[in-house]
Parts: structure tokens; sequence; C-alpha cells
């Protein structure tokens, strides 16, 4: 069994990113990119599956800036197999990010496509869910565990009211939900290993696909910032601030 | 120009999601329909055609729409879909799920989680975990969108649309329901609440967490918890506020013992009122918010349901 990783490259999680002043959007220069920490959970999770004997092959696939290879040495560090890097410095939209990977898809024939279930820099959460569309496959999305049992996937995802089981035919679509397993950092001799592994270098245009943008982004502000209030000095005095704002009776 | 709502039900009752997106919706323009697919829900059809703006309800009830999966429900919006301008649903899981399987079957964006309507072509929507807004326009001839829920008040019940049957799609047969764990609680639910108060790592277990069930039972609050509580299992993963978790923004949210990390504030930072119970002065959560007390909390809460009276 063949598992795809779809990868992105998004600025780090523990960054506080700034809204450029003319409105055109955010200021990444000089800011610490790394992988979406969703989809470090995807590539565990597949490299899991590998080690457990089930899958056979991870390949990790991102589609974006030259650097983006350094997104998928990371994961190839972590246990992936192969890399395939689609470059591109366009924008690309979560549509056009299904579009390509479909491509992918039928060139590689995976038995299961493990994505994040959100990039936190769009915070689209659609990619994985497009992508099932396209392919006609089943999605299990937001996944806390995975199960494969033949041809079925048993997964349990996470959501508003609690969790879910469902069955699913495979191939399918995952994606990964932060409780799905606690991702590995590669070891040195890993990260060492990974600069041998294979990466392929491709183009949008090689899957068919023109990135053609549904969406123009008129501007980019900063939300209504929040003043820090006032420290009390005691449940008291809270509990009577309460009061006076009418927020508890 | 017509906008086809996508209920969010469980087959009894609709929920405030839906009406918070009707609202959303009659601001695109045109005229609004609702669709309640599910199974014995006629219920939830009735409570739907009284949602002030609606001008007609959809109801397609049968036995492969009574759990919401993604593949069904995806093929059902596609075949209704030429009559529609706009495809909107709530940003809940079942929505966040099916929505961009429908937007990709008609090959167009969608827009996720919308705050504000400028037109009926151009939203904006939250990036980055809340801190930036992006305005964007959309050239596509069907919009597919998914309304953040707490930007929106909830449309009255004056409404009387009429109600009609539509068929079922065919089922893709990708995909089968076999069983939920849902939490059970008498509280309020979090998206709804007008109190919460909710837990992060400081709690420590999830024992601890009844101390904030007594001051919730006070307050006729909801609970909730940061990502380190749901991850350490001091409590179900839909306890989790946040980013990638559910977003709120009550009357009054109380947070005990949790930091304050970005992807916590971006679920909660809308919030009116935000107290903070922390013992660390320097912790991220006291810059949000309106009260704060440093303090321990497992003085502090106990004192402070007392003083609740
Ligand atoms: C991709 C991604 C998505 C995420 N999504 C979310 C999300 O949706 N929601 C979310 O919450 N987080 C999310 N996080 C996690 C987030 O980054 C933080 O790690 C998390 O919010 C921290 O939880 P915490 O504040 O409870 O714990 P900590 O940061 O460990 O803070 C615990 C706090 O408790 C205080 N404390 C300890 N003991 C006491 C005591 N006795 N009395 C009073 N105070 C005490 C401490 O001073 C400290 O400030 C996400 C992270 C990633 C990478
Ligand atoms: N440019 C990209 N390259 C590779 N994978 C991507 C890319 N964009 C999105 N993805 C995948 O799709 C998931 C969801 O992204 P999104 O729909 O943008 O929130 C991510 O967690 C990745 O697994």
């Amino acid at each position: 069994m063949k598992v795809l990783v779809p990868i992105k490259r998004v600025v780090d999680y523990n960054v506080k990113i700034r809204v450029k002043s003319d409105q055109s959007g955010v200021d990444l220069a000089n800011v610490k990119m790394s992988m979406n920490p969703f989809d470090e959970i995807a590539v565990e999770e597949a490299v899991r599956l590998k080690e457990a004997g089930k899958a056979t092959e991870v390949v990790a696939v991102s589609i974006g800036v030259q650097q983006a290879t350094e997104t998928i040495r990371t994961a190839l560090a972590m246990g992936a197999d192969r890399g395939i890097l689609v470059k591109t410095d366009d924008v690309v939209e979560p549509i056009n990010v299904a579009k390509i990977l479909k491509g992918i898809a039928e060139e590689e024939k995976p038995d299961l496509i493990i994505l994040g279930k959100q990039a936190i820099d769009d915070d689209c959460n659609q990619t994985g869910q497009m992508l099932a569309a396209l392919l006609g496959w089943a999605q299990g999305t937001f996944a806390s565990k995975v199960e494969i049992d033949g041809e079925t996937l048993n997964l349990t995802r996470e959501i508003d009211g609690g969790l879910q089981t469902l069955k699913l035919k495979m191939p399918a679509i995952v994606t990964a939900d932060l409780r799905l397993n606690e991702p590995r950092y590669a070891s040195l001799p890993n990260i060492m290993k990974a600069k041998k592994k294979p990466i392929d270098e491709k183009a949008p245009g090689d899957f068919g696909v023109d990135i053609k943008q549904h969406l123009e982004v008129l501007k980019v502000t900063e939300p209504p910032q929040r003043e820090a209030g006032i420290k009390v000095e005691s449940v008291q005095e809270l509990v009577s601030k309460l009061k006076e704002a009418g927020v508890i009776g | 120009m017509t906008t086809l709502v996508i209920a969010d039900h469980n087959n009894a009752e609709l929920g405030d999601a839906t009406a918070k997106t009707v609202t959303a919706a009659a601001k695109i323009g045109g005229d609004v329909h609702v669709l309640v697919a599910g199974k014995g829900c006629d219920a939830v059809a009735e409570a739907a055609a009284k949602l002030d703006g609606v001008a007609k309800v959809l109801v397609a009830d049968d036995a492969q729409y009574e759990h919401p999966l993604a593949e069904p429900l995806a093929a059902l919006a596609v075949k209704l879909a030429d009559s529609y301008d706009a495809i909107v649903s709530p940003a809940t899981t079942v929505g966040k799920n099916f929505m961009p399987r429908v937007a990709a079957l008609l090959d167009v964006a969608q827009i996720s989680d919308i705050v504000g309507v400028e037109s009926a072509d151009t939203f904006e929507r939250p990036i980055y975990a809340g801190n930036a807004i992006q305005t964007v326009k959309s050239s596509d001839s069907k919009k597919v969108i998914t309304v953040r829920t707490t930007a929106f008040p909830a449309a009255g019940d004056g409404g009387s649309a009429s109600v009609e049957k539509v068929d079922a799609a065919e089922n893709p047969g990708l995909s089968e329901f076999v069983s939920e764990e849902l939490t059970k609680s008498d509280r309020p639910e979090l998206t709804s609440a007008k109190v919460i108060i909710s837990g992060g790592r400081g709690m420590q277990n999830g024992e601890n967490f009844a101390m904030l069930e007594k001051v919730a039972d006070k307050l006729g609050a909801a609970v909730g918890a940061s990502r380190a509580a749901v991850d350490a299992g001091f409590v179900p993963n839909d306890y989790q506020v946040g980013q990638t978790g559910k977003i709120v923004a009550p009357e009054l949210y109380i947070a005990v013992g949790i930091s304050g990390a970005i992807q916590h504030l971006a679920g909660m930072k809308d919030s009116k009122v935000i107290v903070a119970i922390n013992k660390d002065e320097e912790a991220p959560i006291f810059q949000v918010a309106d009260y704060g007390l440093v303090a321990d909390l497992f003085q502090a809460v106990p004192e402070l349901e007392e003083a609740l009276g």
C-alpha cells in the first residue's frame, strides 16, 4: 500500500505575524517557516503505517516555492521514502492545490492520502475534502484514529459533539486532527539519511493545471485589538467588577 | 439571486448555528432558502420555516441523511445547485466536512469562515489564527461559503416559509456511519453559551475540572478547555476552544490556568468580557483580559464559587 502525504510550508506556529501597513498582506520577510503542524501529524501517521507493515511506501508532496524542499526534507527525515516538489511562486488556492494533487494521485496511484486538516496560515480547512471530491473517493476528515482493515478504513473523527466512527471504502482521503498522534522529532542519523532520499521536481503544468485564481485579495487588515484591562486584587473584587459590568447576576 | 443555506441539525432540533447563518445569507442579498437533509426531521424543517428572512424550506428526508456524511450531503447540494447563486453553511464540523466537497464538484473556490459580507461577491475572513482579516472578492459564478457563526446574530423566529419535499440524490456509497460517542451535558453548548469557564494545563487533571463545573452551574455556563487540557486527557476533544477547536464569543469568558497562546486566543478573543485567573502575572492571557486575577487557581476557584452564593 502506498501512502501520499501532502505537506505545506507555512509560517511557524510560534510566530506572531504582522500585517503590512499598505494592507497588501502579511509580512513574511525573515519569518521562521516550518511544516504545517497538522502535516507533521499526517507524516507521522503514514510513517507509523509503514513501520506497522501496512504501508510499503510513503511519498511526501509539497506545492510551493523552492524552499518547500526543506519541508520535504523534514518529512523524509521523519521517515518518508521520497518527495515531490511542485514548484511555483504563485499563490495556490486550495482548489488548485487539490487539482495538482489529483494529477499526482493519478500518476502515483496511492491507496491512501493523508493531509493535515487545516493549514495554519490560510485556515481554509478545504484541500483534503476537495481532493476527495475530485478523485471520487471517500473522505475521513479530522481523524483521531485510523485503522486499516483490508479494503476498508475504520476511522474515528473529532466532531462538535464528541467523536464519530465511520467505515470508508479504500482508496480514501484522511485529514489529520491534533489527537491522531504525537509526531516524532527526526534523529540526527535520519536527517543525514534524508539528504540522500530522492526529491522529484515538477511544475503545475505537468499535471495540466493552469492556476486560475478564483479569489482576489482586496486587502488584509488587522483585527480590532483588545486592550489589556485591569488586575483585580481578590476574588471579591472580581465578583463586584463583573456585577458592575452586568455580566453576572 | 437566491442563496441556499444548508442546515446543521440533529433531526430533532435546528440549533442556532443555522439561524446565524441565515443572517449572513440574508446579507448576501436576494432570497434565502434552507435545505434540511435528515431522517425524520419534520420538526427541524418547521423550525427553519419560522426563521426570519427564509422564503422556502426544502426537506430531503431519507435514511442516507440520518447522519450527516460528507459524500451523500455533497451529492445532494450539487444536485440542487443549479437553482442557486450561493450555497452557504455554518462552519461547524459538519459544514467544514462536506462544503469543500461541494465547491470542488462545482469547480469553484470555497470561502471559509466568513465574518463579514461586504457585497454579493466580497467577504471578510480571518487568517493566521485571526491575527489578520482578509477581504476577498470571488470571481466564481456560484459562491460556496461557510460562516463563522459568532460573527452574526441569530435570525428571529417570526417567519412563515413554505416547506417543500425534495428527492434524495443518489448515494455515492463510499462511507458508512458506525457509531457516535457524544459528550453528555446538561450545560449549555459551548458555541451558544452566554458564559464560559475554561480550564487549561494548570488544572492538573480531569477531576479538578469539577471545580469549574461547580462555578459553571452557578453561572449557567458552559465548560471549555485549552488544547493542552484536551491532549492531556482531562476533558473530551469537543471542549477545545481555539484556532482549530471551537470559536466562541460569549458575554463572559473565564480562563483558568490557561497561558493564552495565539491558538487559544483565536477561539475566544471576541468574547465581550474576559477574565483570567493565572498564577503567573506574565502570562499572555492577561494582555487580552478585562479583569486579571494573579492567584493560585486552587484557591481562587473555590472562593469564586462561594462568592457567587
Ligand atoms: C496546530 C496547532 C493548533 C492548536 N490549536 C489550539 C486550539 O485550538 N486551542 C488551544 O487552546 N490551543 C491550541 N494549540 C496549542 C497552543 O499553542 C498552546 O500549547 C495551548 O493553548 C496551551 O494550553 P494551556 O494554556 O492550557 O497550557 P500552558 O501554556 O502550559 O499554560 C498553563 C498555564 O497555567 C498556569 N497555571 C499552572 N498552575 C496554576 C495554578 N495552580 N494556578 C493558576 N495558574 C496556574 C500557568 O501559569 C500557565 O500560564 C495549538 C497548537 C498548534 C501547534
Ligand atoms: N501548497 C500545498 N502543498 C502541499 N499540501 C498542501 C498545500 N496546501 C494545502 N496542503 C494540504 O492540505 C491541508 C489543508 O490545507 P488548507 O485546506 O489550505 O487548510 C494541509 O494540511 C496540507 O496537508
